[in-house]
């Protein structure tokens, strides 16, 4: 079970880490970390292994926002169904459903503030059980995924002599 | 005027440290790995440092108590009793010192002087022998042994042992080996030193970093509770090098002592650390649980690169050190260690540098990262293939 949970603690700080890394790391052979790795995206625990990347600092424009939806839940499906309607979307990056005063959180990427603006106008909002949206753009990431994007991790340390 | 005249004995007739023209060598070198520094590569928690600028904006700036803030004394001995099941007086059994280095430095000179041995076994971190030669007092070395698993051997202490022993120093878990000693050693050790006139200092600041076994202290034996004086501190679990904080418990009579040391020579310990000290000490488990997980890892990385690379390498249990033989190069540790560096620009640490029977081993850290130790350890593996 331990190793387990830390099979997913290296793998979520570090995708590429081999089959063989593993095993080394935690004093198991290479074909347990291979069967225990094989279980967890059967199972969708492990659901992919996509790469972290800082879109600002390439050449590609891209915006973010981040909607609030509320909707009206539908009889016998709850909020599923219109959230499934929503994400299917691939402008659609990342969907929750939430407690508190709105129910669905939408981010949706797009080349430009006018294409967002026009997917929640055209997309989401005419949904019949979508009630309102609200939209907020994302100005600047300083931190995603447990990364933060402009960390300096140069080792300035003086030696030590002892 | 002759300046160096002026300078007395035991601190002149100091060796310079063995260790330093490594750190020069290192300085010129562009794409060395270090594995050299003993100390965590991990930042200080943020919750930690947060806790520190927090008490900086309230103004929390002057000194305090000279045994430290009477808050922080009662947070280390409640965790003391919870960690290792040792109750100490929070008022007057606990002392908070500028890093496990000051708590060493302050029961040596609370309690030996000229006439009085210190016995230290070896290898070991080289501040005990320093700060006994400073005194005056006899540094007495017991040889740790390979096919002891480094550990201490009741009949090794029992022969060292003179009318003039006054100290036996306890260095566990180990600095440069990563030994540990078990209950079951311990307990052997505690039947020799018993009804002995003689003060234990076990060192435990590497208390938390122990890979399988969870520490257990020398204090924690009933019978030899008040003739020990357990050192600890914040550098290694909490990755607080910098902030210069540490604690010793102990009987009050010893604590007394060395708080009149203390509160002339430092009046109190770094108050913006105390606090942060305070932080750590009360809701930092989770992240030490993080970082040791990520030490065990690299731990067996760099086990099994020393051993894939030919080397006989001792299972350590506990700090993060790993101490392979490299007798077997033919070279000795100084050879292998400069060479290394030279050729491979991988720093390590030749075991002599922590006492004469460290001869033949290396010190490797991997406090360090997973990326830095795989790479070292391919370069150490060309190394020493390209010796044979
Ligand atoms: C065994 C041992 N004791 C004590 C210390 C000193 O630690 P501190 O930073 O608390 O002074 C070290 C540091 O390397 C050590 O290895």
């Amino acid at each position: 079970m331990q190793e387990i949970l830390e099979i997913l603690e290296i793998l979520e700080k570090n995708g590429r880490a081999s089959v063989e890394e593993i095993a080394l790391m935690l004093d198991k052979t290479v074909d347990e970390v291979q069967a225990m790795i094989k279980k967890l995206e059967e199972d969708n625990v492990i659901v992919g292994y996509n790469t972290l990347i800082n879109w600002d600092k390439s050449n590609k424009e891209t915006v973010v926002a981040l909607i609030e939806v509320r909707v009206t839940p539908q009889r016998g499906r709850g909020f599923d169904q219109v959230a499934e309607r929503i994400y299917r979307y691939p402008q659609v990056k990342a969907c929750y459903l939430m407690s508190g005063g709105f129910d669905l959180t939408v981010i949706v990427e797009g080349k430009t503030m006018k294409e967002v603006a026009l997917f929640v106008a055209e997309k989401l909002a005419p949904l019949e059980s979508v009630v309102s949206t609200s939209t907020h753009f994302v100005l600047k990431r300083y931190k995603d995924e447990g990364v933060i994007f402009e960390e300096n991790n140069k080792d300035d340390r003086e030696a030590l002599i002892l | 005027m002759n300046l160096s005249g002026m300078i007395k004995p035991s601190v002149k007739n100091m060796p310079p440290s063995g260790i330093r023209k490594y750190f020069d060598l290192l300085n010129e070198m562009k794409d060395a790995i270090s594995l050299g520094i003993g100390e965590p590569d991990f930042v200080t928690p943020w919750s930690i440092r947060e806790a520190g600028i927090y008490s900086l904006e309230r103004g929390h700036t002057h000194y305090s108590s000279n045994a430290g803030f009477v808050e922080l004394r009662r947070q280390i001995a409640k965790y003391v009793k919870r960690k290792y099941d040792v109750e100490y007086d929070a008022e007057k059994g606990v002392i908070v010192t500028v890093g496990a280095s000051e708590g060493i430095d302050l029961a040596l000179r609370a309690l030996v002087g000229p006439g009085d041995e210190v016995i230290i076994p070896e290898p070991s971190f080289v501040a005990y022998k320093g700060c006994t030669t400073f005194t005056g007092a006899t540094p007495v070395a017991i040889e740790l042994k390979a096919e002891d698993e480094f550990r201490l051997k009741p009949e090794q202490l029992e022969s060292a042992l003179t009318p003039r022993t006054k100290v036996v120093i306890l260095p566990f878990p180990n600095n440069p080996t990563g030994a540990i000693m078990t209950a079951d050693d311990l307990q052997k050790i505690v039947d020799v030193v018993k009804d002995r006139e003689l003060v234990v200092i076990s060192d435990e600041i590497y208390a938390e970093l122990t890979y399988g076994k969870k520490h257990v202290s020398f204090a924690s034996f009933p019978e030899v509770k008040d003739k020990t004086i357990l050192i600890n501190g914040f550098s290694k679990a909490f990755a607080m090098t910098g902030w210069r904080i540490g604690y010793a418990c102990a009987d009050p009579v010893l604590i007394e002592a060395m708080n009149k040391i203390h509160q002339y020579a430092i009046m109190c310990s770094p108050t913006t650390a105390q606090y942060a000290a305070s932080e750590a000490i009360s809701n930092g488990d989770d992240e030490v649980d993080a970082m040791v997980r990520e030490y065990n890892r690299r731990r067996r990385v760099m086990v099994d690169g020393f051993r894939k690379a030919g080397l006989d390498c001792f299972e350590p249990r506990g700090a993060f050190y790993v101490f392979p033989c490299i007798r077997s190069t033919g070279l000795s540790s100084d050879e292998f260690c400069e060479r290394l560096l030279k050729e491979e620009k991988v720093l390590t640490v030749p075991g002599s540098a922590f006492g004469d029977c460290g001869e033949g081993f290396i010190r490797a850290t991997y406090a360090n990262s997973h990326e830095n130790i795989v790479e070292a350890m391919k370069r150490i593996n060309r190394f020493v293939r390209s010796l044979k």
